[in-house]
């Protein structure tokens, strides 16, 4: 696995939270995130999920390399798009699902990028961003983890994604942590 | 040699073929636009004028000409909002105006101006600086449409609540609905606020210098452009700003390379305000 990107809205603070503050970190993958916050700058975001994560958080620049062992978060009021040579581009488009960030646009082009060797996870938010884009990564290879709906304190985006595109692993927050480590390290 | 392409690689050649046929056909070339970006617009292009198809969309732009206009639009998606990003317009306010009002005449040019929406942001800063008399803002875009209905200054009036508060976070020393007057669900600018702009189509990829401006703002723009062709644009950025002249891009672009460094010196580089000349030298005001 070479990536691996996360979305979430309502709630996906705290369910970011848990999944990155599991994560080993021997990780080599990209870790990508996309999380609506509502707020003008994602520095506090980078920094709060930065003390809970063994992995460094860093905002995604416009046309840097993607880095493996790093998370990096989409900036607030842009789309974050993967080039083929695996590269960061940003969007000043429209929203999408009344959202920029939006899940879908992130994962749509790491899945074009990454293919079969992309981790999809979706987790706890109040609309349906996301689903999209999981159904795009699953289509192309990818590998589709979604929160239970159940475990998540927002349900729709998690169970948006599971209705259009199905999931490979549908577990609780505690478990995607343990999960991810174990699918990407040898 | 057999080798069998996935639907991806199919894509990547219709994307490479529709920019190559844009550009044979009508004289505009995309091919140092980010890949990535550049594809979800065709994709969108595709659904609406090909029936999901790139290839169909191809053949649509080479034998109808009458659809150029709307292929601009969509593939430059003219997306933006009234004193976006407010602090950057409470900067230009406190900062760079009080800069520029030394000259007897104010040239300001906003490239990529979508629909007027920063024009009009420009031209309430200018009004309340007591500088727009003196002051012409040359706006323009590549998209004609984008500029015709910038030119209109009527925009959704679900936009209002957002852009007055952004009014108002910007350091607005009046009130928003001073400028504007909301009817039948569409909020219209003051023409006034309009009589010393010129709209005109000009292209960064392929056109010269458009003006000697004082101000160049030029705000999420080059997000859309790869490294060589970002270059470009702010060589060309420099050569139109006078001495001391002030530059003002999008808050996420980063115009770190060489080129933008030797050039330019921030003035605020949080809020990606710079300075042309090495009068500044770095020093952050
Ligand atoms: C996202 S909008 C930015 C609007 C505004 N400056 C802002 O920041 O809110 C990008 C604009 O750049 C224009 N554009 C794209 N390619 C261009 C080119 N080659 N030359 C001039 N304008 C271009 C598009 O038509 C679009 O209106």
């Amino acid at each position: 696995m070479a990536a691996i990107v996360l979305g979430g809205s309502a709630g996906g603070t705290e369910a970011l939270k848990a999944v990155l503050g599991g994560l080993d970190p021997r990780l080599p993958q990209a870790v990508l995130v996309c999380c609506h916050t509502g707020s003008e700058t994602v520095e506090l975001l980078c920094e709060m999920l930065g003390h809970v994560s063994q992995l460094p958080v860093i905002e995604a620049g416009e046309r840097e390399p993607v880095r493996g062992g790093v998370v990096q978060v989409a900036p607030a009021g842009y789309h974050l798009l993967v080039e083929r040579d695996f590269h960061f581009t940003l969007s000043a488009d429209p929203r999408v699902n009344l959202s920029r960030p939006s899940i879908d646009v992130l994962f749509a082009s790491a899945a074009a990028a990454w293919r079969n060797a992309l981790i999809g996870v979706v987790l706890s938010g109040a609309n349906a961003d996301g689903a999209e884009g999981m159904w795009e990564l699953r289509r192309l290879g990818g590998c589709a983890i979604v929160q239970s709906p159940d475990s998540a304190l927002a349900r729709v985006m998690p169970q948006a994604a599971i209705d259009r595109a199905g999931a490979d692993h549908c577990v609780p927050l505690d478990a995607i942590a343990p999960l991810l480590n174990r699918l990407c390290l040898p | 040699m057999s080798h069998v392409l996935d639907e991806i690689e199919l894509e990547g050649i219709e994307l490479d073929l529709f920019v190559e046929a844009m550009r044979r056909r009508h004289g505009y070339d995309f091919s140092q636009y980010a890949p990535a970006s550049l594809l979800r617009r065709a994709r969108l292009l595709a659904e609406r004028h090909g029936g999901g198809s790139i290839s169909a969309l191809i053949h649509r732009m080479l034998h109808e000409p009458e659809l150029l206009p709307q292929l601009l639009e969509g593939l430059s998606v003219p997306a933006s909002d009234m004193f976006r990003d407010p602090s950057v317009f409470h900067a230009l306010r406190e900062q760079v105006l009080p800069m520029l009002a030394s000259h007897p005449q104010i040239n300001i040019w906003q490239a990529g101006c979508a629909h007027g929406e920063e024009v009009y942001s420009l031209a309430i800063l200018l009004e309340e600086a007591g500088l727009y008399e003196r002051s012409q803002i040359f706006a323009t875009d590549l998209s004609t449409r984008a500029l015709e209905r910038a030119h209109e200054g009527i925009y959704p009036l679900r936009s209002a609540q957002q852009w007055s508060r952004n009014y108002v976070a910007a350091g607005g020393l009046h009130s928003f609905s001073n400028y504007c007057s909301a009817r039948y669900g569409l909020l219209k600018l003051d023409r006034r606020l309009r009589r010393n702009v010129t709209f005109a189509q000009h292209n960064l990829t392929a056109d010269e210098m458009f003006c000697e401006a004082q101000l160049v703002l030029c705000r999420n723009v080059l997000i859309y452009f790869t490294n060589p062709l970002q270059q470009r644009c702010l060589a060309l950025f420099r050569d139109s700003l006078v001495r001391d002249g002030f530059l003002c891009l999008g808050l996420r672009e980063r115009p770190g390379a060489a080129a933008a460094e030797a050039d330019f010196a921030p003035v605020d580089a949080n809020l990606r305000i710079y300075r042309r000349g090495a009068a500044m030298s770095g020093r952050r005001l």
